[in-house]
C-alpha cells in the first residue's frame, strides 16, 4: 500500500506520528513538572517505524514491545487515557499502576506487552509464534526491539527457534544509534544489524526506519511470508532518538551536531512534505493525498486526543494499595490472553 | 507410639499420597478390589504429562532431547511417538530461548511443559523465569496470564558434581508470581503435575533425580493433587520433622529407625513450596514441641529458613520446647567424589541423630 498516495492511509500514518509525538512531548513536560513519577524512555523521532510497521498489521496480530514502547502501543491501537492512566499511576491504567511506562500491554489488540528487559520480547515472540502455528491460527507476531537487544543472548536464541520452526514472525529492529550510551560502531563489527539474519538462514534488510512508507513496505512484504508459512525475517530500521536514554541521560557522548542533522531528518515534517507534494521537484503527475489543511487537520485530532487523554487520566482514581497484592497470582480459571483454547 | 489427633491427617487422604508406613492397607484380608497400581515416579510424570495432553490440545511439551532420546533422564519416554513431533518438541540448547518461547506460548493461548535437564540450567534461563514469567501477570495488573509449567530434576547424588546437582529451590520460592513444587512420591509426581498444568500461573515443577526409579501406588485416574497442602506422611509425638524432595524419604527411614529408640516423630512434606501450607506444619509442632527441618540444599538462604521463621512466628511458639533445627546441604558446591558428595547432604543417620538429640537434650 502506498502511504503517501491514499488519503485514509495517508491520515493515518500522519495521524499516528503526530499522536506519539504529542503524547510523548505531554509526559516529558508532565514529568519536566513533577507531575509525573518514575522514569520513561521516549521515542521522540523514531515514530515512523512503529507507524509503518504497524499499519502492515490485521486485527488480531501480536506484538511485543519494548521499554521504548510507547509509540508501538499508540501504533497498534492502544487506548491514550489508560496509557496516560498508568503513567500517572491510576487505577484506570492498562496495569492499574503496578506496570508503568516500562510494562504497558493491551492484550485487546494483541500488544503482548512492552519489556524491561532488553531482547526480553524476542523469544516472547517466538513463543506467540508456535502458539500461532499449534493453534492452526493465521496471525503474525511482530518483535519491536532496539539495536541493543541484537547482542543479547535471548535475541539469538529467540530469533533461532522462529527460523528453525519457520514461525510466523517479523523481527524488527529499531536501530537507534545507541544501546545508551553504547554505539552501534562500537557494540557491532558488521556493516549492518540485517547482516545478523544470515547467520539464522532467514532474510535480512535494511530500511530508512525515518520514512514510514519504506518500513510499511518491507514490514508488510515480511509479514505476507509469516502468514504464508514462510517463515520469519529480520527487518533493521535506521532511525534516531533525539531525547536522551531516559531521565538520567546528560547526552556526554554524543554530539549536539549530530543530534541536530538528524532532528533535521524529522520523520514526520518529511512525510508531511511528501504527502502534500511539498516534497516533489517538479509538479506530480498526480495529486497530493493530503492538502494543508488535511495535515492541520491530523495535528489537531493528535492534540485533542493526548488532551483528552491527560484530562481522563487525571480525573481517574489513584492505583489503590488496599489491592496491591491481588494480581501477583491468576486464580484459577483466569482467562488467556488467545481466548478459547484449541 | 502416640499419634497426634491435630495435625492435618485428612490432607494425606484427600490427596491420594503414598499410605504411612504400617498403615492399615498393610495388613489383613485382601478386600475385593484390585491392588493399588504401582509406577515408578519418572512414569508417573510422563502419565500425567501424557493424559494432560489428551484432554487439552493446547498442552505440549518442549525441551531438549525430549522427543525420540526420550529426555535426559528418560522421562518422556515414548510420548513422541504416540503424540508427534509438534506436541512433543525437541529444542536447540537455549534454555532461555526455550524459556521465552513457553512464556510467549502461554500468553498466546497454549499451555505449554517445558523440560530443562537438570535445574541448574535454569541459571540459563533466569530472566525468563523470573522477571518475565512470574512477573507478567502482575506487570500487567492482571490483564494477561503465563500458564506454564517449568520441569526440572535436582538433587545431588550421582556424582554429577557441582553444576549438575543443586537444590535450588529457594531461588524460585524467592519470586513472587512463581508457584514452585517438589513432589516426593509417584503418586504426588502426578498429581502435582496435573495441578500444574491446570494451573495459569507459572509453576516450577523441582523432579529429584534420586526419586525417578522409586515407586509407589499411583491412581489411573487423572487425580489432581491440590498446590498447596502440606502432607502428613507419618504421625508422631516428640519431634515434627519438615522435609522435601529426597529427604522425605530419608526422613521416613529415620523416623523408623527413631521409634525403635521411643522416639516419636512426625514426617511432614510440604510438596509445594508456594504457596505453602504452614498451618498444617504449624499444628504439628504445636503438638510435638520441637521441630527438625530437613532439606538437601545449603542452609543459608534456604527455604527451611522460612518454615523456621512462619513456626516462630505463629502460636506454636509457645509450644516450643527446644530450638526450631536445622539439618541442611553443607553451605558447599556439590562435590563429585561419593564420600565427599554423601558429607555434602544429610544423610539418614544424620537425621536420627539429630531427631533424637532434640528429644533427648530438651
Amino acid at each position: 500500500m502506498t502511504l503517501t498516495a491514499d488519503p485514509g492511509l495517508a491520515k493515518h500514518a500522519l495521524t499516528t506520528m503526530w499522536t506519539i509525538r504529542r503524547f510523548e512531548e505531554a509526559v516529558d513536560d508532565m514529568f519536566a513538572r513533577g507531575l509525573m513519577h518514575g522514569t520513561m524512555h521516549l521515542s521522540i523521532g523514531q515514530e515512523a517505524v512503529p507507524t509503518g510497521a504497524c499499519m502492515a498489521l490485521s486485527e488480531g496480530d501480536y506484538i511485543t514491545s519494548t521499554h521504548r514502547g510507547h509509540g508501538h502501543c499508540i501504533a497498534k491501537g492502544a487506548k491514550l487515557d489508560a496509557m496516560m492512566a498508568e503513567l500517572l499511576a491510576k487505577e484506570t491504567g492498562y496495569c492499574r499502576g503496578r506496570g508503568g511506562s516500562m510494562h504497558i500491554a493491551d492484550v485487546a489488540t494483541g500488544n503482548l506487552g512492552a519489556n524491561g528487559i532488553v531482547a526480553g520480547g524476542v523469544p516472547i515472540a517466538a513463543g506467540a509464534g508456535l502458539a500461532v502455528r499449534m493453534r492452526g491460527g493465521s496471525q503474525v507476531v511482530v518483535s519491536f526491539f532496539g539495536d541493543g537487544a541484537v547482542n543479547e543472548g535471548a535475541w539469538h536464541e529467540g530469533v533461532n527457534l522462529a527460523a528453525i520452526w519457520d514461525l510466523p514472525v517479523v523481527f524488527v529492529c529499531e536501530n537507534n544509534r545507541y544501546g545508551m550510551s553504547m554505539s552501534v560502531d562500537r557494540a557491532f563489527n558488521v556493516d549492518t544489524l540485517a547482516e545478523r539474519a544470515r547467520g539464522y538462514g532467514i532474510p535480512g534488510v535494511t530500511v530508512d526506519g525515518n520514512d514510514p512508507q519504506a518500513v510499511h513496505d518491507v514490514v508488510t512484504d515480511a509479514v505476507q511470508r509469516a502468514r504464508s508459512g514462510g517463515g520469519p525475517s529480520f527487518v533493521e530500521a535506521l532511525t534516531y532518538r533525539w531525547k536522551g536514554h531516559s531521565k538520567s541521560d546528560k547526552n556526554l557522548y554524543r554530539t549536539r551536531e549530530e543530534i541536530e542533522s538528524w532532528r533535521e531528518r524529522d520523520p514526520i515534517a518529511a512525510f508531511e512534505s511528501a504527502v502534500t507534494g511539498a516534497a516533489a521537484a517538479t509538479a506530480p503527475s498526480v495529486p497530493p493525498a493530503l492538502s494543508e489543511s488535511d495535515v492541520e487537520e491530523c495535528r489537531i485530532l493528535a492534540r485533542d486526543r493526548v488532551r483528552e487523554a491527560i484530562r481522563t487520566a487525571s480525573a481517574a482514581p489513584d492505583a489503590d494499595a488496599a489491592t496491591l497484592t491481588d494480581a501477583v497470582y491468576a486464580p484459577a480459571g483466569a482467562p488467556i490472553a488467545g481466548g478459547t483454547r484449541g | 507410639m502416640t499419634t497426634t489427633s491435630d495435625v492435618g491427617t485428612g490432607a494425606v487422604t484427600a490427596a491420594g499420597t503414598e499410605p504411612v508406613t504400617g498403615g492399615a492397607a498393610a495388613g489383613g484380608t485382601a478386600p475385593a478390589v484390585a491392588e493399588p497400581r504401582t509406577l515408578t515416579y519418572s512414569e508417573a510424570v510422563r502419565e500425567a504429562m501424557a493424559q494432560a495432553m489428551t484432554a487439552d490440545e493446547s498442552v505440549f511439551l518442549f525441551g531438549e532431547d525430549v522427543g525420540t532420546y526420550g529426555g535426559a533422564f528418560g522421562v518422556s519416554g515414548d510420548l513422541v511417538h504416540r503424540f508427534g513431533t509438534e506436541r512433543v518438541r525437541d529444542t536447540p540448547i537455549s534454555e532461555l530461548g526455550i524459556v521465552g518461547a513457553a512464556v510467549g506460548a502461554g500468553l498466546a493461548g497454549m499451555r505449554p511443559i517445558v523440560e530443562i535437564q537438570f535445574s541448574d540450567f535454569t541459571a540459563q534461563a533466569m530472566d525468563q523465569i523470573a522477571n518475565q514469567a512470574a512477573k507478567i501477570h502482575f506487570m500487567l495488573g492482571g490483564a494477561a496470564t503465563v500458564p506454564m509449567v517449568l520441569r526440572a530434576p535436582g538433587g545431588s547424588g550421582t556424582g554429577a558434581a557441582a553444576q549438575h546437582s543443586q537444590s535450588l529451590e529457594a531461588w524460585f520460592a524467592h519470586v513472587p508470581g512463581l508457584k514452585v513444587v517438589m513432589p516426593s512420591t509417584a503418586a504426588d509426581a502426578k498429581g502435582l503435575l496435573l495441578s500444574a498444568i491446570d494451573d495459569p500461573n507459572p509453576v516450577i515443577v523441582l523432579e529429584h533425580k534420586l526419586l525417578y526409579k522409586q515407586s509407589g501406588p499411583v491412581p489411573e485416574d487423572p487425580v489432581r493433587v491440590p498446590l498447596g497442602e502440606t502432607a502428613v506422611r507419618r504421625t508422631g509425638a516428640d519431634v515434627t520433622i519438615v522435609a522435601t524432595g529426597v529427604m522425605v524419604p530419608r526422613a521416613l527411614e529415620a523416623a523408623e529407625r527413631l521409634a525403635t529408640d521411643g522416639v516419636s516423630a512426625a514426617v511432614l512434606d510440604p510438596r509445594t513450596l508456594r504457596p505453602l501450607d504452614d498451618q498444617t506444619i504449624v499444628d504439628s509442632v504445636a503438638a510435638t514441641g520441637r521441630a527438625l527441618l530437613v532439606q538437601e540444599a545449603p542452609r543459608t538462604g534456604g527455604f527451611m529458613s522460612e518454615i523456621a521463621a512462619r513456626i516462630v512466628e505463629s502460636p506454636a511458639f509457645g509450644r516450643l520446647q527446644a530450638p526450631v533445627s536445622r539439618l541442611c546441604g553443607l553451605d558447599v558446591p556439590i562435590p563429585y567424589a561419593p564420600q565427599l558428595e554423601q558429607a555434602a547432604v544429610p544423610q539418614v543417620d544424620d537425621i536420627v541423630a539429630k531427631a533424637g538429640e532434640l528429644v533427648r537434650r530438651w
